[in-house]
């Protein structure tokens, strides 16, 4: 009685899985590996997973094989005797050495990536003409270098070559969009302020976590072809350690442009912030004296209102 | 206590044990006898009970995440309330319920497995479950004011009280410490107890793989755990009383609490696993009724990986400011560990070749364990190619990942001995349709929550965010995830349910029900408090196949009756024990 229904409901429970298997690839190509196609590191990786399964895809469907037709062949029947077999040690120094010697297979794909994925290139002749900044990496000590700052719960971008102990002050910034020139090679300097974050834009590459004290290193480099329409194209990313509540809300972009579109808004950028930060120092003019608590420079966060209100009404109401 | 019970525990040496009882007392009965115990087997059974209770709790927990999770941008929980369910969901399963349950398998059958009569220090014992037990009181009573919100792992600086002021992280510290000294207090007891208690003839190479399991869960803990207790220890003198030791503004280093916690952190998940190994190589080969194949290779295999799981802890660290020097060696010490794993997995399928396999609700499990554990080891092979990893580190992958380990490997073992021993324990057998129910919904519901996890990893997904956008395939692979989780949670209820049933209204065990390999089953169901009137002298591994055979001889080759004989039953007759 309760093994027929445990069949009849085994049996709906296949079609209804099966079903929802089926549906769910149709929707994306990506389903099975890593995003990737907007840099070459992203590429990269993706083709390690992609060896890396192909490998686990034969063991698994081996080792799977035989486990369940040894399950299947093997029930016991009438008259059936099991044989007594408690080893073999041929067979067995044999699958150790197997085992060994697909993982070491493994480790050679990986040693042939790791370069290319952990090491930037240099940019390409059509990208942002760059001075030679003597970074270590890429080989020619060209790159755009970009500070990024993980607080809670917003991403901060400095575009300045040095990111230490505030040597970027005055350099243009943004927050949450990150506009950079396509065929250019981009390093990042990683950064937290507050707690641990994690930088990650999928389509870039791998995430790499920001952590208050010390500062981690990625490179992306866009291909042209994502800066042919104007506005450029829009990678997106999210924070990937749990830092607090709004962890899921800390969202990141990139938008790559086209090497004028880029210069053009550096040019705003810069424009923008110098407005700002006179209306800033007007406002604080007005307030000087009535409070101790004067507003860090510059327009904040988006979202975030960059006259503070909150500031002026506390001297309202003393 | 009870009846004093004085039997030579080497019978060869007068074959017919004298039972001396001085005085007999009736066996203590009522909540006060449990409270007092200090028997093995009491103190196993209320281990069971408790981390069952916890098990229950915890999945709770899981379907509400699931449940904020069904649809995107949900607004079921607050982020708050969403953030606490997942730290005590991880804690709870880890801490709760799989390391202490496989405490409780290992106080109700170590003793019994190599025919001791007790743990070695039986008040010892009674004090690890008080432990544990207060340990998940401290953490849940956190419930009525702030649970802590920063994961299992509460990584430095969040776990700070400048961004976690309120006492949920305490609470935390506090179930660290208490579980964790439970643990250790229990680890040295099982430690003494298989070290010198063993029963006559009972070498290492006769040991029980189980009991190895044990035994190396126990060195495991001894080792790992004074480093998670230093490391918690730090942290409260930071959160109050004015150290910075994981304070980057004060000179101190989030990545010295990752270091240490994953010292800690790394051997936790073989402590987890290994004793699931170890139930499945009891069960395999009972059923397919043929030794296990490879006998010294499993057992090695065992101690390889608790050695290589010391070496392995920054595989969690991968994205971390690290040398790439540091993440080769990290990379090539857990691609070896992978080597004695696939071992292990190979012996099993070996075990059923050839065998003649009965198709109980145990062995289901086992099975099923089998397969499902592989695919959590061969993603971790992705995730241990370090390039890969920086894709799929803290995303819905590593959840999956995780689970296929924890519950396709661990929670399937565990239910594997569930339905294995609870007629030792209980007297009374389970029923198998309903075990079988519960199998196929578990095997199913597990594969249609965890599967597509992987997908939504690799589009995109991180781990431990309350709510996500629409794009892509999120939508749909978390509706198919949500009611995955449904089905499981549907699986585990049957089989709690079989268990209710089964205390009162199961078919009576008798000693040996499924013709067992150890020693265990040459006892009453349940054991009496003494476990043995005597202990046979131990010949090889399977030590019950020894004596049955001899009880054939004995009774000159008549088939062997379904009912087990008195000396099966290990209460003592003329047949003197069934050595010789
Ligand atoms: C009923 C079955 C279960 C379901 C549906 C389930 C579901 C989940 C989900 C969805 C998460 C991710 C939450 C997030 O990152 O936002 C999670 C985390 C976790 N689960 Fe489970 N789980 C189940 C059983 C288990 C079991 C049996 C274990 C351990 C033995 C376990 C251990 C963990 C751990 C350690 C975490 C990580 C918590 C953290 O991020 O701090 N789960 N679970
Ligand atoms: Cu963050």
């Amino acid at each position: 009685m309760a093994s027929r229904m445990s069949r009849r409901l085994l049996l709906t429970l296949l079609v209804v899985v099966a079903g929802a298997l089926l549906l769910a690839p149709i929707a994306s190509a990506d389903l099975f590996s890593p995003e990737s196609g907007g840099s070459k590191n992203a590429d990269d990786i993706d083709w390690l997973y992609k060896a890396t399964f192909a490998i686990a895809l034969i063991v698994f469907i081996g080792v799977e094989g035989v486990l369940i037709y040894s399950v299947v062949k093997f029930k016991a029947r009438k008259g059936a005797v099991a044989a007594q077999i408690r080893g073999n040690t041929r067979l067995e120094i044999g699958w150790t050495v197997g085992a060994a010697v697909v993982l070491v297979v493994l480790a050679t794909l990986t040693f042939v990536k790791l370069d290319s994925i952990r090491n930037p290139p240099d940019s390409s002749p059509d990208g942002l003409q760059l001075a030679d900044t003597s970074r270590r990496l890429p080989p020619n000590g060209k790159a755009l270098n970009i500070c990024v700052n993980g607080q809670q719960y917003i991403w901060r971008y400095t575009y300045a070559a040095d990111c230490k102990g505030g040597k970027n002050l005055g350099a243009p910034f943004s927050y949450e969009e990150m506009v950079v020139p396509v065929n250019t090679t981009v390093t990042l300097d990683i950064e937290a302020q507050d707690v641990a974050h994690s930088w990650w834009i999928p389509k870039l590459g791998g995430k790499f976590d920001a952590i208050p004290g010390y500062t981690n290193h990625t490179w992306f480099k866009v291909p042209g072809k994502f800066a042919t329409k104007p506005g450029g194209t829009v990678f997106f990313g999210q924070c990937a350690e749990l830092c607090g509540r709004n962890h899921a809300n800390m969202t990141a972009r990139v938008r790559a442009v086209s090497v004028t579109e880029y210069q053009a808004w550096l040019e705003r950028r810069k424009a923008d912030i110098k407005a700002a930060e006179q209306a800033a120092a007007q406002q604080r003019k007005q307030l000087e004296g009535s409070t101790a608590n004067s507003n860090p420079a510059g327009p904040a966060a988006p979202g975030q209102n960059p006259a503070r209100p909150t500031d002026a009404s506390s001297t309202q109401n003393p | 206590m009870a009846a004093t019970v004085e039997a030579p525990t080497t019978p060869s040496v007068a074959p017919l044990p004298q039972v001396v009882a001085h005085r007999i007392d009736p066996a203590p009965t009522g909540w006060t006898s449990w409270v007092t115990t200090t028997d093995h087997k009491r103190i196993g059974i209320m281990y069971l009970v408790l981390t069952f209770g916890f098990f229950i709790l915890g999945g709770i927990e899981a379907l509400l995440i699931r449940l904020q999770l069904a649809v995107p941008n949900n607004d079921l929980l607050t982020p708050q309330t969403y953030n606490a369910l997942f730290t005590m969901h991880g804690t709870t399963m880890i801490f709760l319920f799989v390391v202490p349950v496989m405490a409780g398998f290992g106080n109700y059958f170590v003793p019994l497995m190599i025919g001791a009569r007790d743990m070695a220090f039986p008040k010892l014992n009674a004090l690890s479950f008080w432990l544990l037990a207060a340990g998940g009181i401290v953490f849940y009573v956190s419930l009525f004011f702030s649970p802590p919100e920063c994961g299992w792992t509460c990584y430095a600086p969040l776990n700070e009280t400048a961004y976690l002021p309120s006492g949920g992280v305490d609470a935390w510290i506090f179930l660290i410490h208490l579980t964790g000294l439970s643990s250790l207090v229990g680890a040295i007891n099982f430690y003494v107890t298989i070290a010198n208690m063993r029963a006559p003839g009972m070498g290492w190479g006769r040991l029980p793989l189980f009991v190895w399991t044990i035994l190396t869960y126990a060195v495991l803990l001894i080792l790992a755990l004074p480093v998670i207790a230093g490391a918690v220890t730090l942290l409260l003198t930071d959160r109050h009383f004015g150290t910075h030791f994981f304070d980057a503004t004060n000179g101190g280093s989030p990545l010295l609490w990752q270091h240490l916690f994953w010292f800690f952190g790394h051997p936790e998940v073989y402590i987890m696993v290994l004793p699931g190994f170890g139930i499945i190589s009891e069960v395999l080969p009972v059923f397919a009724r043929k030794p296990i194949f490879g006998y010294k290779a499993i057992a090695a295999a065992t101690v390889v990986i608790a050695f290589l799981g010391l070496l392995v802890w920054a595989h969690h660290m991968f994205t971390t400011p690290s040398p790439s020097l540091v993440l080769i060696f990290f990379m090539m010490s857990s691609f070896l560990i992978a080597v004695p794993t696939g071992v292990k997995i190979f012996n099993w399928i070996a075990t059923l070749w050839r065998g003649t396999i009965e198709y109980t609700t145990s062995l289901l499990f086992a099975v099923g364990f089998i397969g499902t554990f592989l695919i959590g080891g061969i993603t971790g092979i992705f995730v241990a190619v370090f390039p890969v990893d920086w894709q799929l580190h803290d995303t819905y992958f590593i959840v999956a990942h995780f689970h296929y380990v924890l519950m396709g490997g661990a929670v399937f073992a565990i239910f594997s001995g569930l339905y294995y021993w609870f007629p030792k324990m209980s007297g009374r057998m389970l029923g198998e349709g309903l075990g079988k129910t519960s199998f196929w919904l578990m095997l199913i519901g597990f594969h249609t929550t965890f599967l597509v996890q992987h997908s939504a990893g690799m589009e995109g997904m991180p781990r431990r965010i309350y709510e996500y956008s629409d794009i892509k395939d999120l939508a749909v692979l978390n509706m198919i995830s949500t009611i995955g989780a449904f089905i499981l949670g549907l699986g585990i209820l049957v089989s709690a349910i079989n268990v209710l049933i089964s205390l009162k209204k199961g078919p009576i065990a008798g000693p040996d029900p499924w013709k067992a390999n150890t020693l265990e089953w040459f006892t009453t169901s349940p054991p009496p408090i003494n476990n043995f009137d005597s202990v046979p002298r131990i010949r090889s591994v399977e030590p019950m196949k020894d004596i049955r055979r001899q009880v054939l001889a004995q009774t000159g080759g008549t088939e062997a009756s379904p009912a087990p004989t008195s000396v099966e039953a290990g209460r003592l007759s003329a047949h003197g024990g069934g050595e010789h």
